[in-house]
């Protein structure tokens, strides 16, 4: 019985060291691409239809072109973005990963920072016709200033004002706002019994941050410094998100109830008509599907604190949008940039974001007449001029994260009928910023 | 070990006794290793599959903990740095704001957990007294019970969400307000709720297997010496069902304060800070920093936590009950 229960032992103590070493080793992705298996590529593409099915339809018919001109295999894969950030992660973590991928623009520096993409510095751009053909706001959002980026823009998006042209008329309003001062009169104007004039979700923590970012921006304030420092408590900073949360705290021209929304209600309530107003970005295909015809709203920039949307203070979007990447430990290196030419090519960026209702980051896409609608009017317009990309730092996630649960909070508060003080914002983004560092 | 010592020669016997035939020459191990050998050997798979499934993830988990596997080393783990006790160092530091955090989502998940397995265990053993008794119903009655047991917590909880809704949800319609439950400090009472409805059919279905065992005369004989009813759960019930109670508070203790599933589902990420439980909270410093170190040792403690409470209860009650016996 003695000899076993070494035996036993000796077993476990093995297993052990074999996982040790096995945990210690990693996996061999630190090497570079390869063209082992030219004739295979892996595509993981985020959602961006109204629904996978959808998305995979338009998709499959595209690349059903690529295949035919390479005489490569692609396998397509839609993954919802609710997984999409944990799929990338594991993927890094494991080098079991697809060789080529969507990314939402805000996380390009996050992912740059794991050295797992590849860096498209101006030799891998020539390979696609260059880095000139796009706009260079798209290419900003696509990674760290100053560094090679780590992906290529494929659609863009910006923020825009949608009102309910109904509700403007009844309420004797000519046109839409063009400052947050207007936007306040409009919206008391029209809020009575269960309309109100502004939706927002306050429950969703990545718009919550789009949104403080551009009012912190026209207060004078970034969420970071230079150097990468968050810098939440800044006057400009405190000032932006407060603006945010006193539209249902103290202007009181949201409904209560949308504290708690995440899920796009807001955009439901304003297909409903039961707001007049709602900041989003490229939502008229969620208003089409929820029966709300083209004609029943009308589209305008995004309002500024005065005078008219540009650069610096008077910026009314962020550039939003989505990038497409190229795994670094790729088989086929060559078949993915391919790939990516072919999904850049002026031909496909039409087809695609046309059908998307974003904007093409290749300018030369940009121009045709399927973007002169007169929401993807405003998005073009607002991205050549007035847009700018969120802070491109590693830490951009996590900034997601905490400072959009500290407006989530505050919202919580105005819902609850507690006040919303310059000093309760500081104190919540003081919070948040501390969460930020280490010790 | 000691069980294990004892079945031993009993399993190695049956194939030792050729009752005629032809012995079998061709496979001669030794009789000493075939006897204490086979138990080992049938335990084989399970204990592989034990440290597969179990043991390993663990032990890598462990060693996490003391890397400092940011998303700058996720590609490569072996380039991460050791970082030492500095992961520990920051979480058990309750004076920044790490710790604080991790301190208060701590207590949160104490409370949370002391009032669910409270409440479970209260109205699973109500429950399971008043089915002893047969009458109408109560195969339909007992079936509706453990329905949220059967049911897929996803899909359970995120019903839950719904009626929990200010405006078109039914617990405002129910209850008559406007309050909100998924935001700000209501949230812990909806969280809690939605455990407890969760977790005590599962003590109901133990506890009614426990009553199944207590002798009918037991209650006949109280009866007759003139016990009421209270008299009869008070000091019959209750006492018999002590081994049945000592698993199922530890395993209802374990499972509640671990539980991710119910917070995810109810509140996303981010949850408010009234519900933050300590497995949401530990998912957010990792998955969500990409600071899968520093989440790795808050996870380490909260093992080390759950193994010394266990402890310590297997202690307390294995002397009560030894105490008990004598």
């Amino acid at each position: 019985m003695r000899t076993m229960r070494a035996a036993a032992a000796t077993a476990l103590v093995i297993a052990l060291t074999a996982t040790a070493a096995a945990c210690g080793g990693g996996t061999a992705t630190n090497g570079e691409g390869s063209n082992k298996s030219p004739k295979k590529l892996t595509y993981w593409a985020s959602n961006q239809g109204p629904s996978i099915e959808a998305d995979k339809e338009i998709l499959t018919k595209e690349i059903a072109k690529f295949e035919k001109q390479t005489g490569i295999d692609v396998e397509l894969e839609v993954v919802p973005w609710s997984d999409l950030l944990n799929r990338i992660l594991a993927a890094t973590s494991s080098g079991q990963g697809p060789d080529i991928l969507n990314i939402g623009n805000t996380w390009s520096a996050s992912l740059q920072a794991t050295g797992a993409l590849l860096p498209w510095d101006d030799k891998t751009f020539d390979k696609i016709g260059g880095r000139d053909r796009f706009t260079e706001s798209a290419v900003a959002a696509a990674g760290a200033e100053g560094k090679d980026p780590a992906a290529v823009p494929l659609y863009s998006l910006s923020y825009a004002l949608y009102y309910n042209k109904k509700i403007f008329k009844d309420a004797g309003i000519a046109k839409p706002p063009a400052t947050w001062d207007e936007l306040v009169e409009a919206g008391k104007k029209v809020t009575k019994g269960d309309t109100y004039g502004l939706a927002l979700e306050g429950s969703n923590l990545s718009n919550h941050i789009h949104q403080a970012f551009v009012l912190a921006k026209q207060h004078g304030a970034d969420f970071f410094t230079a150097d990468g420092k968050p810098d939440f408590t800044s006057d400009g900073a405190v000032a932006g998100v407060k603006q945010w949360v006193d539209f249902m705290a103290k202007d009181k021209i949201t409904s209560k109830s949308a504290a708690e929304y995440a899920q796009n209600q807001s955009l439901s309530d304003f297909s409903k008509g039961k707001a007049a107003m709602v900041l989003w970005q490229a939502a008229a295909s969620t208003f089409k599907s929820q029966g709300m015809d083209e004609s029943e709203y009308g589209v305008a920039p995004v309002p500024v604190q005065s005078g008219t949307p540009g650069q610096g203070k008077q910026i009314n979007s962020m550039v939003a949008g989505i990038n497409i990447s190229v795994f670094k430990n790729t088989d086929n290196l060559d078949g993915a940039l391919q790939f990516v030419k072919f999904m850049t090519s002026d031909a496909e960026q039409k087809i695609l974001n046309s059908t998307y209702g974003s904007i093409p980051p290749v300018k030369a896409a940009q121009q045709d007449a399927a973007f002169d609608k007169p929401d993807t009017a405003v998005l073009r317009d607002v991205l050549g001029t007035s847009a700018a990309p969120l802070p491109q730092v590693p830490e951009e996630s996590q900034f997601e994260t905490v400072v959009g649960t500290a407006i989530k909070d505050l919202f919580a508060d105005a819902a609850a009928g507690r006040p919303v003080t310059t000093e309760s914002v500081k104190a919540a983004l003081g919070k948040a910023e501390q969460q930020m560092t280490k010790s | 070990m000691t069980s294990l010592d004892v079945k031993a020669p009993a399993a190695g016997e049956a194939p030792s006794s050729p009752a005629g035939g032809p012995p079998r020459r061709r496979l001669r191990i030794p009789a000493r290793i075939r006897r204490g050998g086979l138990p080992y050997l049938l335990l084989l798979p399970a204990l592989l599959f034990e440290l597969l499934i179990h043991l390993v993830p663990m032990v890598v988990g462990i060693v996490m903990a003391f890397k400092e596997l940011t998303q700058f080393y996720i590609r490569d783990w072996g380039r991460a740095p050791w970082a030492g006790l500095e992961n520990f160092r920051v979480a058990v530091d309750f004076d920044a704001p790490i710790g604080a955090e991790l301190l208060h989502s701590f207590w949160v998940t104490c409370s949370f957990t002391v009032l669910t397995v409270g409440c479970s265990w209260l109205f699973g053993v109500s429950a399971a007294i008043l089915m002893q008794e047969s009458f109408r119903g109560r195969g339909l009655l007992r079936a509706v019970f453990l329905t949220p047991y059967a049911l897929p917590a996803y899909a359970a909880v995120i019903t839950w969400a719904f009626m929990f809704q200010r405006d078109n949800g039914l617990v405002n319609s129910v209850l008559g307000g406007d309050s909100f439950w998924l935001i700000g400090d209501n949230a812990f009472w909806a969280l809690t709720t939605v455990a407890v409805w969760k977790t005590w059919p599962f003590a109901f279905l133990m506890l009614m297997a426990g009553l199944q065992n207590i002798p009918k005369e037991l209650y006949e004989a109280a009866s007759i010496d003139g016990a009421g009813i209270w008299q009869q759960i008070r000091r019959i019930t209750l006492p018999s069902l002590r081994p049945v109670n000592q698993v199922l508070v530890l395993v209802l203790f374990l499972w509640t304060f671990n539980d991710f599933n119910t917070p995810f589902l109810l509140f996303g990420k981010g949850a408010p800070e009234a519900a933050d439980l300590v497995s949401i909270h530990i998912y957010d410093s990792s998955f969500i920093t990409w600071n899968f170190g520093s989440g790795s040792a808050m996870s380490v403690l909260l093992l080390l936590f759950l193994l010394l409470v266990t402890a310590v209860y297997l202690v307390i009650t294995s002397r009560g009950r030894k105490g008990a016996d004598a």
